[in-house]
């Protein structure tokens, strides 16, 4: 199982035990991290899973497809490493993979 | 009230009758069968003849998410209400514009929103609460929506426009207006009192944007519009100008302001879960979502197929209009557990339609729901009860689901 670290916009680290094939957004809420909130329950619809993944992970995490690049494109605090978390497929490529979350989700 | 008009049985007609546009199934709070109808037995609906023309009709949640999701093929433009637009108010608005246009507005007039500026003016939401609250007399029945949901929401939206607070019940005016005819949703406003008062609203908003034209600072709405290069312009545009001003009003006032009334309703309907609110206040959050939910403050966003497509079996031709029925999706048993139960504990309140999804996903979502967060815990600090003590009075749409008047008394704790 990879070990995946998220870390909440005040500092708070957690790493959890992820399941491969399901998305990193079920596996953070399954896990009882803070911080997403997945208002559509993962449809690429609504914004609330947003994620910064650290630059190192960005190729291993996949790419943003037209959906969730119109989704991203309404966050004011997008970056360059945002994406929606309920699109990123845990992998064991993604082992030891570090994310960080926003200060708001919305 | 109005003298109920006798509808038609939503069990035995026949399916291809129902007519869920119909603003009297709105007005007299009748709608719950039809659409469990529809949803059970014809989810994508199609009725050929109605005061607002052919239209779809989508009912069930992941439908809905389904076809909010895919603007390409379900375009947001011309409208998004069920009717059309006026000839004499061609208003352009970017809720009613496909990207890349509507992200550009969007961007412009985010920030004013986004949770960093909320936080920011929580204390004076607060504030205004207060003394709204403070100000009403205990004992005595009044009308709930004049005196605090209509209050409420006028003063935010003053601030949020940084309007003259002395003027502000304009904004509620026309705000009333802007969706209220019978060619766009089935209300009773005249078309001439709506074109009167969207160019007194045009006028008012166009001298504040020259006042303050050049004035630094300044987190209001005209102030990021002015800045932001996307749109600094758009007063030279005055039908684009007209046109968001009337969505950041309509959607910045009726939404919050009827949700502000659903909830006394909800509440006083069931006083188990008014007693577990007493009880826990800290369930305040998870109720604002589920109030939202249950209200359904907007029952309907239209979009027009922009090419002949084949959805859940149907056939849809290109220029179709096809309305996504949030009502009906926030009532589907096959998303939402107990959907026509007030459960102010849910275990995922926010998995709900009322915000819409995909890219025009409500921009206000947050600020909804801290004014209502606001507004609960303040009342619970005050008030053992907010007593319904009369029938509410229901606005006429298909569009905005509100309320004209709710009575109600007030019993300190």
């Amino acid at each position: 199982m990879p070990a995946i670290t998220l870390i909440e916009y005040n500092g708070a680290s957690h790493t959890i035990e992820a399941a491969s094939g399901k998305s990193l957004m079920q596996n953070a809420l399954e896990n009882g991290v803070p911080g997403i909130d997945a208002d559509c329950g993962g449809a690429c619809a609504c914004g609330t899973c947003h994620c910064f993944v650290e630059a190192r992970w960005l190729p291993a995490s996949g790419e943003a497809d037209a959906m969730e690049e119109a989704m991203l494109g309404m966050r004011p605090d997008r970056t360059g490493q945002s994406r929606l978390s309920c699109q990123i497929e845990v992998t064991e490529e993604l082992d030891g993979m570090v994310v960080r979350l926003p200060e708001y989700q919305m | 009230m109005n003298v109920a008009e006798k509808l038609p049985d939503a069990l035995t007609m026949p399916l291809a009758d129902i007519d869920v546009s119909d603003p009297r199934l709105y007005e007299q709070d009748a709608w719950r069968p039809y659409f469990a109808r529809l949803r059970r037995e014809e989810p994508v609906h199609f009725r050929a003849d109605s005061p607002f023309g052919p239209f779809w009709s989508i009912t069930r949640f992941d439908d809905i998410v389904a076809v909010d999701s895919d603007h390409g093929s379900f375009s947001s433009e011309p409208t998004i209400v069920i009717g059309d637009i006026p000839d004499d108010l061609p208003v352009e608005m970017f809720i009613a514009m496909d990207p890349p246009k509507h992200d550009l507005q969007r961007r412009a007039a985010q920030p004013v929103v986004a949770p960093q500026n909320l936080a920011a003016m929580e204390g004076l939401i607060r504030t205004r609460v207060e003394d709204i609250l403070d100000g009403l007399s205990p004992g005595e029945p009044f009308d709930w929506v004049e005196k605090v949901s209509v209050n409420l929401t006028t003063q935010m939206l003053a601030t949020l426009f940084d309007f003259p607070f002395e003027d502000r019940a304009k904004l509620t005016y026309w705000s009333d207006l802007a969706a209220g005819t019978p060619e766009m949703a089935g209300g009773d406003v005249t078309q001439e009192e709506q074109l009167t008062g969207m160019t007194e609203c045009l006028q008012t908003f166009t001298q504040l944007w020259h006042e303050r034209k050049g004035r630094e600072g300044g987190f209001d709405l005209i102030s990021l519009l002015q800045r932001d290069p996307n749109t600094a312009d758009i007063v030279e545009r005055p039908m684009e100008f007209l046109g968001n001003l009337m969505l950041l009003i309509v959607g910045g006032n009726d939404t919050t302001r009827n949700s502000a009334t659903g909830g006394v309703l909800a509440l006083n309907q069931n006083p188990a879960e008014y007693d577990k609110l007493r009880a826990d206040p800290g369930l305040i959050p998870g109720m604002v979502s589920e109030i939202i939910r249950w209200q359904t403050p907007l029952a309907h966003m239209r979009r027009t197929a922009t090419r002949d497509l084949e959805f859940r079996g149907k056939q849809i031709r290109k220029g179709d209009k096809v309305v996504m029925w949030y009502v009906s999706g926030n009532r589907d048993e096959t998303a939402i557990e107990r959907p026509e139960e007030f459960i102010i504990d849910r275990k995922n309140p926010r998995h709900h339609i009322s915000f819409g999804f995909g890219i025009h996903r409500c921009m206000g979502n947050r600020l909804a729901e801290m004014q209502l967060r606001i507004l609960w815990e303040e009342i619970m600090r005050r008030f053992h009860m907010v007593e319904v003590v009369g029938e509410p009075e229901r606005v006429r749409s298909n569009f905005v689901r509100g309320y004209k008047t709710l009575p109600v008394r007030l019993h300190p704790l």
